[in-house]
């Protein structure tokens, strides 16, 4: 059982695994309480073509990154501004832009072999630097969310109700997707840019299912995160499974488990409401 | 009547964009002053609280706000599925004196166990917000803006979908705050409700009249502030509102 510990490479996995899985897990109740999955999963898509650049260039994947989310975000901000175009149809048009310009690069002669990796990501090979960077980004999200706390939950309960309590929502929104936006950049490197997204949905959608508060439904998403990534890697090992899917599959196994006490507990509520003075 | 005024306005005009939703509107609030926003659904009701929460810049005229606004609002369209407490919606009001990197502490949850007591939820607090009635939930907005240290409710219809016990125990509580200083503007299509207010502000598109209710309410006023959609009660000169004026 403990076999996998023992191999260098493994533990390097592990670690990275870990540290991703509580970014992602505490940082994902945000995304799933603010309701901005389809964001999420879009800025992921979205820097693509930063991606493969860097790879081309043979430069550290997250000099591309980082300047194709800040694109995708101004633009995704300036097309969802024209008229008649929602938010939603501007986030499509974007990525699809973003992501097919990456696809076209990475079918250029000059990109380099293995850039499939790009796309599901490698896990089991972190860098020095990935794990310096997501050791950073645990540390970055443990202090801004502690500190945000009351304003993100304040924010996401009643946007109205903070503006009156003199806080901005625009700046809880900002502040949310800006920690978002680099937890992917430092994520996109081990799980890939097609499943990054689990890590930053599943856990929490499936803690939502669990749990009734915003901070247990944190602790739950992040032991969720950290057990499926376990699990995930644990999987790749013996049954020799591509490492980022394997962990992608258990995130979704978790919360397929999750589903059935959701649904119980919704159901409870309905028949038995409080007593009142009303309905 | 020698109360300071809290909210100021001046012919004001306020809407969405460049176009405005609702012109001509002028009022006084003061210290333990109730004032109803009567009119009919799209008439302005909700676009003046906005105002005054200052979320709706007036594309004219002047509007004071001298003091701190609690917003109350409808808690059909707030988010029912977000898993807060009682006791957690409450604390929030706290956030509104606290820096932003501080967090409410034991001294503004107690703050916020008063607050709750105070509206008769102290045994609901540690509940989710979105397992609670109608009207327990209102209770629970007021105690935020009573944390807060608000000296004006507004409240967008807070007896829509609430049964008689709920709406005559919120009116009650109301009342009381209004006894201690408290100001309260209240958007309402309930005519009835209106009549039992110190004052009362009719509004369609445009302020159509202000004054205490039972100089206010005649046939005319009601006549342009629902377009003519009135009822008399034979014998007893009262004008009422068909019930689809009454949404559910």
């Amino acid at each position: 059982m403990f076999e996998p510990f023992r191999e260098p490479f493994m533990q390097r996995a592990i670690a990275e695994m870990t540290m991703l899985a509580v970014a992602g897990g505490a940082l994902g109740c945000w995304v799933v309480l603010y309701e901005v999955s389809y964001a999420a999963e879009s800025l992921a898509h979205s820097i693509f073509p930063g991606l493969v650049l860097a790879a081309i260039a043979g430069i550290p994947l997250l000099l591309g990154a980082t300047p194709a989310i800040v694109l995708a975000a101004l633009a995704i901000a300036l097309v969802a501004r024209l008229p008649g175009v929602g938010r939603d149809v501007g986030i499509a048009v974007v990525v699809t832009t973003m992501f097919g310009l990456g696809v076209l690069l990475a079918l250029s002669p000059q990109s380099p072999p293995g850039i499939e990796t790009l796309l599901f990501g490698d896990i089991l090979g972190p860098s020095d630097t990935d794990l310096i960077s997501a050791a950073v980004l645990v540390a970055v999200l443990a202090v801004a969310l502690t500190l945000l706390h009351g304003r993100l939950l304040a924010t996401g309960f009643d946007r109205g109700g903070a503006r009156a309590l003199g806080l901005s929502p625009a700046f809880a929104d900002a502040a949310l997707l800006v920690l978002l936006a680099a937890a992917i950049v430092v994520a996109v490197q081990g799980l890939g840019n097609l499943l990054v997204v689990a890590v930053f949905v599943g856990p929490a959608a499936a803690a939502r299912n669990l749990t009734e508060r915003v901070v247990p439904m944190i602790a739950a998403a992040v032991a969720i995160a950290v057990l499926a990534g376990l699990a995930g890697l644990y999987l790749s090992y013996y049954a020799g499974t591509a490492a980022g899917a394997s962990v992608a599959l258990a995130i979704v196994a978790a919360y397929l488990l999750s589903l059935p006490v959701g649904l119980a507990r919704s159901d409870r509520a309905r028949l038995s409401p409080l007593p009142g003075y009303d309905q | 009547m020698c109360a300071e005024a809290l909210i100021g306005a001046a012919d004001v005009a306020v809407g969405y964009g460049a176009e405005p939703a609702v012109t001509g509107v002028s009022f006084q609030l003061r210290a333990g002053q109730r004032l109803a926003l009567l009119g009919p659904n799209g008439g302005g009701k909700t676009t003046i609280l906005r105002a005054v929460l200052g979320e709706l810049r007036p594309l004219a005229g002047d509007l004071r706000v001298d003091a701190s606004c609690g917003s109350v609002p409808q808690t059909e369209r707030s988010r029912l599925d977000y898993p807060v407490s009682a006791l957690e919606v409450a604390t929030m009001g706290a956030l509104s004196r606290l820096p932003w990197w501080r967090r409410p502490g034991r001294e503004d949850r107690e703050a916020a166990r008063v607050a709750l007591g105070r509206v008769g939820m102290g045994e609901l607090a540690e509940q989710t917000f979105g397992k609670l009635s109608g009207g327990q939930r209102q209770r629970v907005l007021i105690a935020r803006a009573l944390v807060q240290d608000a000296r004006v409710l507004l409240m967008d219809e807070p007896f829509t979908g609430l049964d008689r016990p709920s709406s005559e125990r919120l009116e009650e509580l109301i009342t009381a705050l209004a006894g201690e200083g408290h100001a309260v503007v209240m958007a309402t299509h309930d005519l009835e409700q209106a009549r039992r207010w110190d004052a009362v502000l009719c509004v369609n598109r445009r302020q159509i009249a202000i004054g205490p209710p039972e100089q206010t309410l005649d046939r005319e006023v009601l006549e342009a502030t629902y377009g003519g959609e009135i009822v008399e009660i034979p014998g007893t000169g009262r004008a009422i509102l068909p019930p689809h004026h009454h949404h559910h």
